[in-house]
């Protein structure tokens, strides 16, 4: 099993797929949230379903509106299961504090290139310090 | 996170439970980012359109207005961002009643609260400009950014909840730029073209934005060589906040904190980048690529100061546009617009001047859908960073090449 350290964590202990990709996000700039795919044409895993994966991805992008929109989108449950980044900015702080979702960020290496896409993951927010772990198996 | 004896009474219920709510909300955030305590905020800015907020977003702030009087009244003024609509002008632009529905019980909630509805993103032009040195909880990231950088004030980026959390507390955490410290320039750009209309300095601001990539970045600029306008500037901020979710920067010679470089910056520090004309083309193409035929033209976000408009009807007037023509600035502008025959200068020619809303903000997804549109040109950079991910193909073009294009359908 391998394990990454990160700086910050907060929300639930989770498990499951990694949906990884080099790029940014933003509720508003990213997504399609009625139909849970990313949206914008530019971005990396456009026309791909986020709901229910572990989004490892690089930074938090756009505007202050994803600080309302995870809550929304934790209330219809089309929603990611967990938000794993190199960076991220106080909204995606702010959003995950209100929808009590789950997010991890700051590690020692570029979490997007060490977990494979499609992996089997672990969110342990309740590690100290908080870790995200790579689990055996398909 | 350390607490005084009031943010202790706060966070134990002794002011009621939204107050409540609202520290302990702002420890969680605070925590995470590394605060050591709390900083009192003298204003408080929120961004709540019912895009954002969505009817379980409305409900939760329903909820915090039913509360007695006392514990749900915000304690410091608390303003607000534009909302999803300009109710005089919904049945235009085809939006639904459920949307309106949706806006009046949001606005009946944050009215509750004693937030004031002024709906505007330029604040900073119109409201009360921030002081160098003020602490601000302010939404929106053009208005952080504009504020932090052009007036030198301190604020994060203060998304929704956090941002009414700030009203209730009167208080926000000390982290980030706040902080003096984290306020020094970390990356350093040569700029070899003062850029000329407010397209190119939104497409100097996403270049910039592209380049910091995050919001722990704070860029100086060195080169520019006349002190911008506001709108400039407000066009710029927006782009880079936009772009690269940045909330500060540095402007050598012409923002307060950095009349020298090596006011803001360390002598290590060597330029990242040098930003030349042919670059702002080059970003600006990229968007221009493969689109003819206009189906609408918005000017917005940031809202249009006074002078914007006044320059736009004036390249407006004896022409008749032939594609919708949207032009969105804020209440507080709009009367004034009014009053000096400038908007009924654009309506004559058949454009439709919105108050108190922004294009992205009023479910622009939904409004292409209604009225077919997908080509949209636009003088914002930061409109067509946005409008991508809501199915549009938006061309960056200047206020002049938007204008004809209103009138001809067509980008020449």
């Amino acid at each position: 099993m391998t394990g990454f350290r990160a700086a910050a964590a907060m929300g639930k202990r989770v498990r499951g797929r990694a949906l990884v990709a080099k790029d940014g996000f933003s509720a508003r700039y990213d997504l399609d949230r009625v139909n849970g795919v990313f949206a914008r044409p530019e971005h990396k895993l456009a026309g791909q379903s986020y709901v229910g994966r572990v989004l490892v991805l690089d930074a938090a992008k756009g505007g202050v509106a994803t600080a309302w929109m995870l809550h929304e989108m934790a209330a219809r449950d089309v929603m990611p299961l967990a938000l794993v980044l190199n960076r991220v900015n106080p909204i995606m702080v702010q959003g995950a504090a209100l929808a009590d979702f789950t997010m991890m960020s700051g590690f020692d290496v570029d979490i997007t290139a060490v977990v494979p896409d499609g992996a089997l993951v672990e969110v342990d927010t309740e590690a100290d310090p908080p870790c995200l772990r790579i689990l055996p198996g398909p | 996170m350390r607490l005084n004896d009031e943010e202790q009474a706060m966070l134990a219920g002794g002011a009621g439970p939204a107050r409540q709510w609202a520290i302990d909300h702002q420890m969680r955030v605070g925590r995470y980012l590394g605060a050591a305590d709390f900083v009192p905020v003298s204003q408080a800015h929120i961004m709540a359109d019912t895009e954002s907020l969505g009817s379980a977003g409305v409900a939760w702030l329903e909820r915090l207005a039913a509360l007695p009087e006392d514990q749900r009244s915000v304690r410091i003024p608390t303003i607000t961002d534009p909302r999803g609509t300009d109710f005089a002008a919904a049945a235009r632009l085809k939006q639904q009643d459920w949307m309106l529905a949706l806006e009046r019980r949001a606005i009946a909630a944050f009215e509750a609260l004693g937030v004031l509805m002024t709906d505007t993103c330029i604040n900073y032009q119109t409201i009360m400009p921030a002081v160098r040195g003020e602490h601000m909880a302010y939404g929106d990231t053009g208005v952080v950014i504009y504020s932090n950088s052009v007036l030198g004030a301190r604020s994060n980026f203060e998304g929704g909840p956090s941002a009414l959390a700030a009203g209730l507390t009167g208080r926000t955490p000390r982290y980030g730029y706040h902080l003096p410290d984290k306020r020094r320039a970390t990356l350093l750009m040569r700029v070899d073209f003062t850029p000329r209309e407010l397209h190119d300095w939104g497409a100097l601001g996403g270049i910039v934005g592209r380049i910091a990539g995050d919001y722990w970045q704070v860029p100086a600029l060195v080169g520019i060589d006349r002190v911008p306008t506001s709108d400039e500037l407000k066009h710029f901020g927006a782009a880079l906040a936009s772009y690269g979710s940045v909330a500060l920067f540095h402007m050598v010679g012409v923002t307060p904190e950095a009349q020298r470089l090596a006011d803001v910056a360390d002598p290590s520090l060597t330029p990242a980048a040098t930003i030349a004309e042919a670059d702002l083309r080059a970003f600006q193409g990229a968007y221009r690529s493969g689109i003819d035929k206009v189906d609408v033209v918005v000017f917005s976000t940031p809202q249009l100061s006074l002078l914007e408009l006044r320059a736009l009807a004036g390249m407006l007037d004896g022409r008749r546009t032939t594609v919708p023509l949207l032009v969105v600035t804020s209440p507080q502008v709009k009367p004034d617009a009014d009053r000096l025959g400038i908007t009924a200068r654009i309506e004559a020619t058949g454009g439709l001047v919105l108050s108190g809303m922004c294009f992205y903000q009023s479910y622009a997804r939904e409004m292409a859908e209604a009225n077919g549109w997908q080509s949209l040109v636009t003088n914002s950079a930061k409109l067509v960073n946005i409008l991508g991910g809501y199915g549009y193909r938006p061309a960056l073009l200047s206020m002049q090449e938007c204008v004809d294009a209103a009138c001809t359908g067509r980008i020449a």
